[in-house]
Order: structure tokens, then sequence, then C-alpha cells
């Protein structure tokens, strides 16, 4: 095939991408208060936490009184407040799911246990923010706020302690170890309940002035689980335990403490009502649960996109000074200027890191901000089934299921032309909370387990390309960067707030909502209309791609295997976690292709972005196209050993033997038809003798769809190399600070 | 008690230090490198006049603090995000390049013009800030013009402090040779006070402030006037940032005093 004789001149990224680039892509320009949260979590970064880093406090596992500062440092900054509302000391109102992201990017540019440690006390807030009673809300959030100008008091520190049966780290947060049960009850007066918990890697727990605790019934006058809150003052035991000698994220304090404690039952998260004697909590740990974890693993999938792409400033300048200070490389010579960037490797293995990073960054804001928009529509929901009298699992089942029939015509209506639909059905549907809600929660529903399990599972593999695109420079505690401690701590944090397994889990249930997937196939059109008027940005072999893992569920939906069990079965995790992982490439290519047209249409309004606006978009979009690529294959990968590889493979026996020509038979073929013989593989000779092979191929009836999806995908990668090409050039001549903003 | 102040500061945007800076010749003249999208700050020198104008506000009850700014709107709004969480002041902005190839007098005239339009600003109450130097080329005048265009003529060069006394007049300590500093005594405003480093450290970043700060700052850059602000007319005959030299010897058990000895030595002899 001919290819086009001119090379089009492009322009080439200049610098690398700013903090106006950033707030365009990630749609907070016109947030200020995140503009400014931003700098001062930057400021504590590049500070405090890098100054640790580099003087080796993570060297030892033990909270000390230098590790401490972080605390204040927060606090100073407006890291601590920012998780509150301004009636509780915060500075922002509204949802903080982007503003949390935003800080843990932040610190996690330099160390993301400092990030973490930040993040728990928020974790420790979140179930009384989200299911606290109004007293308790008042009372732990205006604790643990930073103190305001003329007030003389420290602020309370929380840790958040659910565990699992110890001694495992991670396992079900099902099964709980911590009990409680009623240790007095007097006539009038509050029950006292007795709680006695031990946990299992808890983080803060060095500092916790306070704990919210998952913990059993193990009494018959207390109908449920529930959370507690457990303060450093309760009678009893209250012992921070030792700490855990972890090899990663050491600037977090965590320990495995030890609670034997007596508490009012007014610390009960969402308190409790009395029903025949008995203790009856209003939410169980488990609900609580869902309401904080529903989000927050979105702020952890921020932390590995926050590694990769803080690994491109430090690995550019290695490369290029590689060979300075030698004899043979002087100024002016392609060695001396360009190093290892000379070559197409490092630059192609770069693209790889910086692409995977734009891609998770991008996937995990599109959470953050997804949840941003459905957290008052929750409310709303809530408000609403409280007015109708709708309580419970079931009842909330059967009223949604209208609301979902009707979400669904939204959605129809809104795949429509403009001109064909019924704009009047659109708006009211459109102005439905409990519709909106419907439709946005079926996507934040994917989007965090996707964002919590792709970016950080990925995420660490590409670490790892990051640290041996450094040499051997890459695993020394001076590797500019960190980058050798960010491999590791990747690692961690796919692992935090329940193992991959429990994300998969959880996807496997969430991207089977007959919402979500109508959008997703709504979400093909949108990247075809991408694909028509961007060409080059790799939304035409995204499309293509999720495409073809579409029709790969509904096969697996209503396939049997070889044996004839089903294909989709809760139980089968190869299927369907291998589906859910699929998925995940997709989703965060389609948001970094969403972010590069975001910049598009925002960047030339802003004259800083607008200065060299054809290069940066020329280099993002270049990322899109090598990300959706490396997308593309791995979705055919998998889906290709999920469509055959549990038909059985054809043998050299009976059955086998009827697929295949009769070595007489090609030969009276052969003359009537001359050259037949030469397009047969398997053929059967005379003496039963058959090809060197482990048996006829297979046939492939009813998956003729696939494979004609998968041959367009495999063509659908047309350009792809050449964008890669072009964009090493731009990395070759990038132009980056003359030193890094933070110490080695 | 004195008598409040009003203070101008008056600070520009300088790119980050520690960027990579690469003079040009654009169609306007002389310029950086991608300058637009390099990061910015406020000029360090200036950024030690605002920190020491705000301390000085606290200690004056009733006094208030402008900072007056020329540069690009965008890259202003931009250093705003982490200027305006320091410490709590009034933005007047005006449009106009900051590359640091400007002349100083349109400079000046750009800022006086600019500190002339703020509303009910009482020139007996009017101490005018501004950085001693400057992180970009400066050439240590515009700060004198600027006191010179509003009549301000008790004027202070590399000041590093300022002592308010209860008759409202004040002491200057301003950097002279040798380390030492000239002690001074001012009647009162106005007065035009250029910085040194002063003797305070930079305030932390405290985005409540910055909220604060934000409600008028935003307005201001929106109404920021376009000051014609050039090279019109200068010719550069060259310009170059200083070569980095890399001169390394390693050595292996050399006493501290010798390889300071060595060190002095090659300094005395460049």
């Amino acid at each position: 095939m001919a290819t086009s004789a001119a090379k089009p001149e492009t322009e080439t990224l200049r610098t690398l991408p700013g903090d106006d680039v950033r707030q365009i892509l990630w749609r907070f320009a016109d947030r200020y208060d995140l503009q400014m949260l931003v700098q001062s979590s930057r400021s504590v970064a590049r500070g405090i936490v890098a100054h640790l880093v580099a003087e080796g406090a993570r060297n030892t596992h033990e909270w000390t009184e230098r590790k401490n500062e972080l605390l204040k440092a927060y606090d100073d900054a407006g890291i601590t407040a920012a998780f509150m509302e301004p009636e509780e000391g915060g500075f922002i109102s509204g949802p903080k799911n982007l503003a949390l992201s935003l800080i843990a990017h932040e610190l996690a540019w330099v160390d993301a246990g400092a990030a973490t440690g930040s993040l728990a006390g928020c974790l420790a807030l979140s179930p009384i923010h989200e299911r606290g009673t109004p007293e308790q809300r008042q009372k732990y959030m205006s604790l643990a706020a930073p103190a305001q100008p003329g007030e003389d008091r420290k602020p309370w520190r929380g840790a958040f302690c659910l565990t699992e049966p110890i001694p495992y780290v991670g396992v079900d947060t099902g099964m709980l170890n911590g009990k409680v049960r009623v240790a007095e009850w007097n006539e009038g007066e509050e029950p006292m309940l007795q709680v006695e918990k031990r946990g299992r890697f808890i983080t803060n727990m060095g500092f916790a002035n306070f704990a919210t605790a998952a913990v059993d019934t193990a009494d018959e006058r207390i109908k449920s689980s529930c959370i507690i809150i457990l303060e450093e003052g309760d009678e009893g035991v209250f012992d921070r335990g030792t700490p855990t000698r972890k090899m990663v994220h050491q600037l977090s304090s965590t320990s495995d403490p030890i609670f034997s404690l007596k508490v009012p039952a007014s610390r009960i998260v969402g308190g409790y009502t009395l029903k025949d004697g008995v203790i009856v909590p209003t939410y169980t740990h488990s609900e609580v649960i869902e309401a904080v974890f529903k989000r927050t693993r979105v702020t952890v999938a921020v932390m590995t996109s926050a590694k990769l792409l803080s690994a491109i400033e430090p690995v550019i300048r290695y490369q290029r000074g590689r060979f300075r200070g030698a004899e043979q490389a002087t100024p002016g010579t392609l060695r001396y200027e360009l190093g290892l960037q000379q070559r197409e490797d490092v630059l192609h293995r770069l693209l790889d890191v910086w692409a995977m990073g734009e891609a998770s960054a991008a996937l995990a804001f599109a959470a953050a901000r997804c949840f941003d928009v459905v957290d008052p529509l929750e409310k709303e929901k809530t408000r609403i089934l409280a007015e109708q009298g709708i309580k419970g699992g079931k009842s909330e089942l059967k009223f949604f299921r209208s609301v979902t029939k009707e979400a669904l015509e939204f959605l129809d209506l809104c795949a429509k032309p403009e001109d064909c639909r019924n704009n009047v059905r659109l708006l009211e549907l459109h102005e439905n909370k409990l519709v909106q809600y419907a439709i946005l929660d079926s996507v934040a529903s994917v989007l965090c387990p996707a964002a919590k399990l792709w970016n950080t599972g990925k995420g660490s593999v590409l670490m790892r390309e990051a640290v041996s695109l450094m040499g051997g420079y890459g695993i020394t505690e001076d590797c500019p960067g960190f980058l050798g401690h960010k491999w590791m701590d990747s690692q961690l944090e796919a692992t935090y707030e329940g193992p991959e397994a429990v994300q998969r889990r959880n996807l496997t249930v969430t991207m089977t909502n007959e919402l979500f997937l109508k959008q997703f196939r709504n979400w093909i059109i949108e990247m075809r209309a991408i694909a028509a008027h961007k060409p080059g940005t790799g939304a035409c072999t995204l499309a293509t791609a999720m495409q073809l893992w579409m029709w790969t569920y509904n096969h697996t939906q209503n396939g049997t295997d070889a044996n004839g069990n089903k294909l989709y079965h809760g139980t089968r995790q190869a299927v369907t976690f291998a589906l859910a992982d699929a998925l995940c490439w997709l989703l965060a290519s389609r948001q970094q292709i969403l972010d590069a047209q975001e910049l598009e249409a925002k960047g030339p309004d802003n004259p800083v972005v607008a200065e060299g606006l054809a290069g940066t978009l020329q280099f993002m979009t270049d990322l899109c196209h090598i990300q959706a690529a490396k997308a593309a294959g791995e979705v055919a990968r998998i889906c290709a050993e999920l469509v055959y590889g549990y038909n059985r493979h054809p043998a050299w026996d009976e059955d086998g033997y009827k697929g295949c020509y009769q070595e007489q038979e090609l030969e009276m073929l052969e003359g009537v038809i001359p050259g037949f013989s030469a397009c047969a593989t398997d053929v059967i000779g005379v003496d039963g003798t058959h090809p060197h092979k482990e048996g006829p191929c297979p046939s492939c009836r009813g998956l003729s769809g696939f494979q004609r999806i998968r041959n367009k995908l495999d063509g659908c990668l047309t350009g792809v190399m050449l964008a890669k090409d072009r964009a090493a050039e731009s990395l070759q001549t990038v132009m980056i600070p003359e030193a890094l903003d933070y110490p080695m | 008690m004195s008598t409040p102040f009003q203070i101008v500061v008056c600070g520009g945007i300088v790119p980050d230090p520690l960027q990579t800076l690469e003079p040009i010749s654009g169609p306007a003249g002389p310029s950086l490198k991608n300058e637009m999208m390099l990061p910015a700050v406020l000029d360090p020198w200036a950024g030690h006049a605002l920190y020491e104008a705000a301390n000085l506000a606290k200690a004056v009850p009733g006094s208030k603090v402008y900072l007056v700014s020329l540069g690009p709107k965008a890259k202003l709004q931009q250093v705003m995000m982490t200027v305006a969480q320091k410490v709590a002041f009034e933005l007047v902005a005006v449009d106009g390049p900051a590359s640091g190839f400007t002349d100083a007098h349109e400079a000046a005239m750009a800022l006086a013009e600019a500190i002339k339009t703020i509303p009910g600003l009482d020139k007996s109450k009017l101490l005018i800030f501004g950085g001693w130097e400057s992180a970009s080329r400066g050439a240590g005048a515009t700060l004198q013009i600027i006191g010179e265009m509003l009549g301000v003529t008790d004027q202070f060069q590399g000041v590093d402090r300022i002592q308010v006394r209860e008759d409202d007049s004040f002491e200057i300590l301003e950097r002279i040779e040798g380390g030492r500093h000239q002690v001074s005594t001012c009647a009162g405003a106005p007065a035009v006070l250029g910085w040194a480093t002063g003797y305070l450290a930079e305030p932390r970043n405290d985005p409540q402030v910055g909220m604060a700060n934000m409600r008028t700052i935003m307005p201001a850059l929106q109404k920021a006037k376009a000051a014609k602000v050039g090279a019109e007319g200068l010719k550069f005959a060259k310009v170059e940032l200083p070569k980095q030299q890399r001169q390394t010897r390693i050595v292996k058990d050399m006493a501290a005093d010798e390889i300071a000895k060595e060190i002095a030595e090659w300094i005395g002899k460049n």
C-alpha cells in the first residue's frame, strides 16, 4: 500500500505541560480555590516532604518527631481543612473529590506515603461525614479542623480501622474481628458498650486521637455490626501498637493497634434506635463502608498516576546528560546534547510511560469529577426516597427499576440527532434528578474501581520501566525524582483498600449495569465522531477495540465452554475479571482522548497555553494515539483468549478428520479446479498421515463477527508508529528546567 | 499609635529561576524563548517588599497593602494563585510585558499611572515599596523613577528594616558596603523604600488567605488596563545568559583547609 509522499510539517512540544495545561485537561481552570490548593500542596510536597525523603526519613518505621512536622505542614497549607465545609473550618464548599485528588497528586508527585498520611485523616472522618449524626459531624469535624487564628488548640487526628481477620491485610471487608457488646445499661441511661478490636496495618495510628473502627455485634442486645468512634481518653486500652515494618510509604504512620474500650452507644456512627430492648445501629458497618469506599479509592489511583508523570522530567534530564563529563562528549555534539536520546529505544519507552501516566490521570480525575456531580444528586435521591417512605435494599431496587427505564429512554434520546428526537421529553428527563443520578452513578461506580485497579496495577509495571530508563541510577537512593522509592510504593497502592481482586470483583458487578452498557455503546459512536473531525487521536482505533470488547462481552453472556459450562458467571473469574481488566484499558484511553479534546477546545482562550498550543496539542494527541493502540492490543489479546480459549482444540481423531480434506479427494478436485490443492492446509494422507501440528485448525463457526472486528482492529493501528516517531522528536527537543524543584 | 499607612508595593513577575532561559529576537524585539509557557513567580525582591509591607500593615492597625504589578494578565493570574495565599493585599494589575527587556522609564510611567488611579489614595500616608533589585534584567531604576513621578523624594534603597516610631517617623536600615547598614531617620510618609532581602522569611501558603484575596484579585485582573510598555527605540547589541562552567576534579583525603584554600585561589584567578 502506498503512503503519502509529503511529510507534513508539525509543531513539537516546546515545554513540559505546565499548570495551565493541566487545569484545562483536568477541568479546574475556573476553580481558583483548587488552583490555590494545588500550589499550597505543592509547596509542602516539594518542601518538607522532599527534604524528609532526601534526608532518609524513610529509613525508619517509627513515627519520628521530624515526620511529625508533616502534620503541621498539612494544617498550615490548608490540606487538612480541604476536606471540611466552610462552617467546619474548611474553605471549599461542596463535594471535595477533585480537591482531594489534586492534593494526592501533588503530594504523591514527591512521596505517596505523605499523600497517604494526609488522606488517612480524611478517611477516618469519612464515616462520620457520610453517615454520622449531625452531632457527631459537628464534634469531630470541628476537632479535626486546624486551629483558626487566635485559637490555641491542637487539631485532632483520626485513623480508620476496618481490619479484616488478622494476621492478614486487605482480605474481605465483610469479615470482621472486632466485637462490641453491652457493658452497662442502667435504666433511663445511655448504654455503655465494650469494644474489643485489634487492628492491622492502620494508617495514622502513631498519633491518632480517635479511630473510627468497624466492629461486629457480640451481644444479642445489639442488632448488627457498626462503625464506632473510639477516643484516646476512653476508659480502657487505647494501645497504638507496634509500627508496621513496611518497605514502602514510610512517611505515613502505620501500626497494629489494640483497643479494649468502654464507650457510650452514642459513638455508633449514624446513631441507633432502641427496639424491644435491642440497640439497632442506623447503619451496619458495610453500609458505612460502602458510602466511604465508593469514592476514596480514586485518590489512591491518582497517586500512581502522579508517579508516572513525575518520572518524565528526571528521566529526560538523566538521558540527555548521560555522557556529559566524558572526554568524547564535547559540547555541541549529539552525544553531549542528546545523550541516550539519540536513539529510539529510550524515547519510545519513555513515551509509553508518559502515555500511561496521562491516561491514568485522565481516568482518575474523571472519576473524581464524576463523584463531585454524583454526591449532591445522591443526597437528593436519599431525600426523595425518604419522602416517599422507601427504605431498604429491595424496595429501593424495585423503585429504581422504573427510574432505570426512564434513564435508558434518556440515553436513547441523547444518541439521536437533535432534529429527530423528542426534545421536550429529553429536557424533562434531563431535569429529573433521579434519572440523572442513576445514569451518573452507573458510570462513577465503574470509573472508581477501574481507576483504582488499572492505575495502580498497570502503573506499577510502567514504573519499573521508568526506573529502568535511569539505568543503575534508578535503584539508588539518590535517584532524582525518588523513582526507585516510587516503584516500590506503587505496589502498595495496588493493594490499598482491598487487593486487586476486590476491585475486579466490584467491576464485574458494576460494568454489567444496563445503564452503563448503554452509555458504553454510545461512547463507541462518540469516539468515531471524534475521529471524524480529529484524525490521529486513536479514537477510531479505540472505538473498534470497544466494539470488540462489547462483542466479547455479549458472547460470554450467552456462550458456554467446551464442557457446556456458562462462560460469564459470578464465580468464573477467569472470564469476568479478564473482561474487567480489558474494560479498564478502554476507559482510560477514552478519557485521555476526551481530555485532549478539551485542551483543543479551551486552549486557545488561555494566552499562556495558546502560545505553544499547536505543539502541545500535537504531542498530547500523539500520546492518545500511542495509548489507544496499546489499549487495543491488550483488549484484542484478552478478548481473543476468551473467545477462542474455551473451545477445545480439534484433535487428529474421527471428529477432527471430518473437517479435513482427504488426499485422494484433493487430487480429484485439482483435476476440476487447478491449483485448488494449494489452498488446503489440513490434508489426510491415504495411509492416515497428517501434518505435524496439534490437530486440524479449529473451525470459527459463529465467530466471524469477532474475526472481522479483530482484523479491522489490526488495520486500525495504521499510523501509530508514525505518531510515536513524531512524539519522540518532541521528547528530544522539549525544553526542561535547569534543575528539579526538589532535592535529591 | 502611628497613623495607618497606605503601602503600595510595586512587584513584577519573572520566570521561575529553575527554568532554562534563552534570549531570542522576536517580532517585538528581544524576548525569552517560550516565555509565556514557562512558569512564573513574583520577583523575589518584590516578594521581600510585599512580606515586609504586610508585616508593617499588621503592626500598624488600619494600614492597607496594595500590590501594583505590570505583566501579562494571564501570567499575573497564574502567579497570584500562589502569591495571594501569602499575605493580605489588594491587587492593581497592569497588562503589559514582563520579559525584562522593557525600558525602566516606560515601566515606571505605567506603574505610576496605575498608582494614581487607586481610589482614595492619601499621599500623606503613602509608602511605596519595591525591590531594590530585580531577578529580571533589572536596572534598579524603576522604583526610583516611580517615586520621582509621584513626587515622593524621600527614597531609601537596599532597605533591610523599617521601624516606625510613635511620632510617625521611622528609622530605616540601608545596606552599605562591608555588610554594614546605614541608619536613617525619615520624618514620615510619603517615602520610597527599595527593599533588599529584609529579615522576614517567606510566609507559608494559606489557601484561606488566598480565598479572601481572590475576591478582589479576579475583578482587578479583569479590569487591568493595557500599558504600552516595550523596548521601542531600544537596541540590544547582544543578549546572552552567563554560561555554566563545570571544572570538576575528584580528590580523596584532602583536608578541608586545603580545599578552601584552593577554591579561594581559583576564585581569585577569575
